[in-house]
């Protein structure tokens, strides 16, 4: 288990004062001016070296994302947009970030724009998310009026203002393009990328667009000292990590862990362990819902990081842990997914758009075993013609949530098919596809 | 995608109060000059807040002339995202989320409780006190189930408690916004299994940077004179290389001359 004393966040839980005094005493704003004046580029290079992986998902390293961004000036103004339109399923940490230790990520802020040489950050919260960007406006201004953030921002010489900007319940502008697009004030439909933000993002400046999460362990990082967050976790997976556990364990929560922690231990120590034993186990879905899930025989000596995951055909994501046990009803629980991606696409790529709509109808059926068993194989092929055939990766994110379903999961789906089918006049006739 | 659609019934004008005024031209002062449509999402907002959370057509040429944008855009973006109402709701408003996570602790109950004390989806109550929506994941989701009730997040429900919720909230009686059971916040239930050492909140934490500081400048000094001397070491080879090369030249040069030295005493042997 992770030492307390290697936790970045130590109000996960909110269980101390979240304003500047509580964040000064756990050591927030703690010698940021002293890092400023080493520079943006030794910033950049300790980031490099912690390897820091992003937060959001993707786990693109964060030190490299942020070498992208211009060297020179053009006239154009750089600027840091963080990602805090947290919506996918399973996923609610940076919730605790901006509602309990939001310091943590203003600090963040003030350093990543300084390394990028951007003196003005937007954040973009969830719409929903009412209490925490109220909270965070607070600890904003807060931080004005100490002179950490404004004019000459700690003292730094530097000039940085920060601004919450919120959305209003689209899950799409969690893709960094739409939600630049958002922010601009239009429909969150993401862009054709290149131009990437480095180059052309918000307002046609260069951008880079972080998660709260990667933003907010950034200035821990440089007071650790880079080898310190490298030395924790898995080789190229390393650092803590803000996992969250729902669904059918004792205790869910939110917890930080080092990664590399095995799935076993990460819910027997801090969620009270499996609803009914671990034999009770049926599968999990490590990562958020745009994952794949694991069958629970994988899930016996499962190491939770990026490149494990991937390995078994799904991925860390964002870390939220859907846990499920023998009595789920799993065709459900990946119905319920694909409609949520029917709802939240945003139609611009019809794929997509089509796409989202018929994997529903059919899963729909399947639910019921109104289907026939060639469908099976039929919509595992239309999965595979939306994945990879769409602007943004939402059109993937609704195709391999029903692919781990077919691969670990296909007996199900036609054992009910058969369950159906042995009761015709119960149901009616079965339907061909729609 | 959802369809959405303006309500029929619609009231002549909009116009923000003083309040929601200032607030709003307090939000378009947050972005760059000529980029005021970036306030379009906070206005929208501002106007549902101000028009019993929901958004009236008027409102939207309203916020459209505040921002030069053309009324259509408006449009375009309040059908886009899904928290406007385009039409009334009940003094508390219910979302219900039924998506996978709330789904696997029980959410179809609460929708059920919905469905009993409410009636069906988005129709108000004849006392005008309540609706309902599902809606997709609203990011509570180790507080599953949970739902929104106007701005504020209700979690760890079930059927008894989000009854009595309900029943509370239309008495006037005062609510305990967020989790509805003995639990705090997102720490799991019966008491952490983390962040209990005295030592991260006493202060101690304080100062310790500089230490790691002295220690990263001592190592990227000792790197940059291991560098230097690296660095020293090549040039000196670099050097010996250079006159190595320089010398090279001297030694055919000079056999050059042996040899026409050689060549010229032949010759003159030959000459003897």
């Amino acid at each position: 288990m992770l030492a307390d004393k290697d936790r970045i966040f130590t109000n996960l839980y909110g269980q101390h004062d979240w304003g500047l005094k509580g964040a000064l005493k756990r050591g927030t704003w703690d010698g940021t001016a002293d890092f400023i004046k080493k520079g943006d580029d030794w910033i950049v290079n300790q980031i490099k070296a912690s390897g820091l992986r992003g937060r959001g998902g993707a786990g693109f390293p964060t030190g490299l994302k942020w070498s992208f961004m211009p060297k020179g000036s053009d006239g154009r103004p750089h600027y840091l947009v963080v990602n805090a339109d947290e919506s996918e399923p399973g996923t609610c940490k940076d919730r605790e970030i901006m509602r309990h230790d939001p310091h943590v990520l203003i600090e963040g802020c003030l350093i990543a724009s300084f390394a990028m040489r951007a003196h003005a950050a937007y954040i973009y919260v969830r719409g929903e998310f009412i209490l925490e960007r109220e909270r965070l406006q607070t600890a904003i201004d807060q931080a004005y009026a100490a002179g950490l953030v404004g004019k000459n921002a700690c003292g730094s010489g530097f000039d940085f203002d920060i601004y919450v900007h919120h959305g209003a319940g689209a899950y799409i502008c969690g893709e960094e393009t739409a939600l630049i697009e958002s922010l601009e004030g239009k429909k969150g439909m993401p862009r054709l990328k290149p131009p990437f933000p480095a180059n052309v993002g918000l307002y046609g400046a260069p951008s880079t667009v972080n998660n709260v999460e990667s933003i907010a362990v950034c200035p821990t990082i440089l007071r650790r000292g880079a080898s310190w967050f490298a030395g924790l976790g898995t080789p190229n997976n390393v650092g803590t990590k803000l996992f969250c556990i729902s669904g059918h364990v004792n205790n869910p929560c939110t917890v930080e862990e080092e990664m590399g922690v095995t799935f076993r231990d990460l819910i027997e120590t801090h969620c009270g362990g499996v609803r009914g034993g671990w034999d009770n186990l049926k599968c999990v879905i490590p990562g958020g819902s745009s994952v794949p899930m694991i069958p629970a025989e994988q899930c016996d000596d499962l190491v939770m990081d990026f490149d494990t995951l991937r390995g078994l055909g799904s991925g860390l994501g964002t870390a939220a842990v859907i846990v499920m046990d023998k009595s789920t009803d799993v065709i459900r629980a990946i119905q319920r997914l694909s409609y949520f991606y029917k709802h939240e696409s945003c139609g611009q790529c019809t794929p997509c758009r089509e796409g989202t709509g018929w994997m529903w109808r059919v899963m729909t059926r399947m639910v019921e075993g109104r289907a026939e068993k060639r469908e099976i194989d039929m919509l595992f092929d239309v999965t595979k013609q939306i994945e990879g055939h769409t602007i943004c990766a939402l059109g993937d994110a609704a195709a391999w949530p029903i692919q781990g379903l077919i691969r670990h999961f296909r007996h199900e789906i036609e054992d009910r098919i058969d369950q159906y089918s042995a009761n015709p006049d119960k149901h009616g006739s079965v339907l061909a596809a729609e | 995608m959802s369809a959405r659609q303006m309500a029929k019934e619609q009231p002549e004008s909009f116009e923000f109060n003083q309040k929601y005024a200032e607030l709003a031209q307090a939000r378009i002062a947050m972005y760059p000059e000529g980029k005021q449509a970036s306030a379009i999402v906070p206005l929208l907002w501002f106007a549902q807040k101000q028009h019993n959370n929901w958004i009236p057509e008027a409102a939207l040429r309203h916020i459209g002339d505040m921002l030069g944008m053309a009324y259509i855009r408006v449009l375009e973006v309040v059908t886009f995202y899904t928290m406007f109402n385009l039409s009334p709701v009940g003094k508390h408003f219910v979302q219900f989320c039924g998506t996978t996570p709330c789904w696997l602790n029980g959410a179809d109950k609460i929708k059920q409780a919905c469905k009993d004390v409410i009636g069906d989806e988005n129709t108000i109550t004849a006392d005008g006190e309540f609706s309902w929506l599902e809606v997709e994941c609203l990011g509570a989701c180790v507080n599953a189930p949970m739902v929104q009730i106007n701005d504020d997040y209700y979690e760890d429900l079930d059927e008894d408690n989000f009854k009595q919720l309900l029943t509370d909230l239309k008495s006037g009686k005062p609510t305990k916004i967020g989790t509805q059971i003995d639990r705090v916040n997102a720490a799991p239930c019966g008491g952490n299994t983390s962040l209990t050492e005295d030592s991260l909140f006493d202060g101690s934490m304080v100062g310790g940077y500089k230490a790691v500081l002295k220690q990263i400048e001592k190592a990227e000094a000792d790197a940059a004179k291991a560098a230097a001397l690296e660095a020293a070491k090549q040039a000196k080879e670099a050097e010996k290389a250079e006159k190595a090369k320089s010398e090279k030249p001297k030694k055919t040069t000079a056999k050059k001359t042996t040899s026409k030295k050689a060549s010229s005493k032949k010759a003159k042997k030959e000459d003897k």
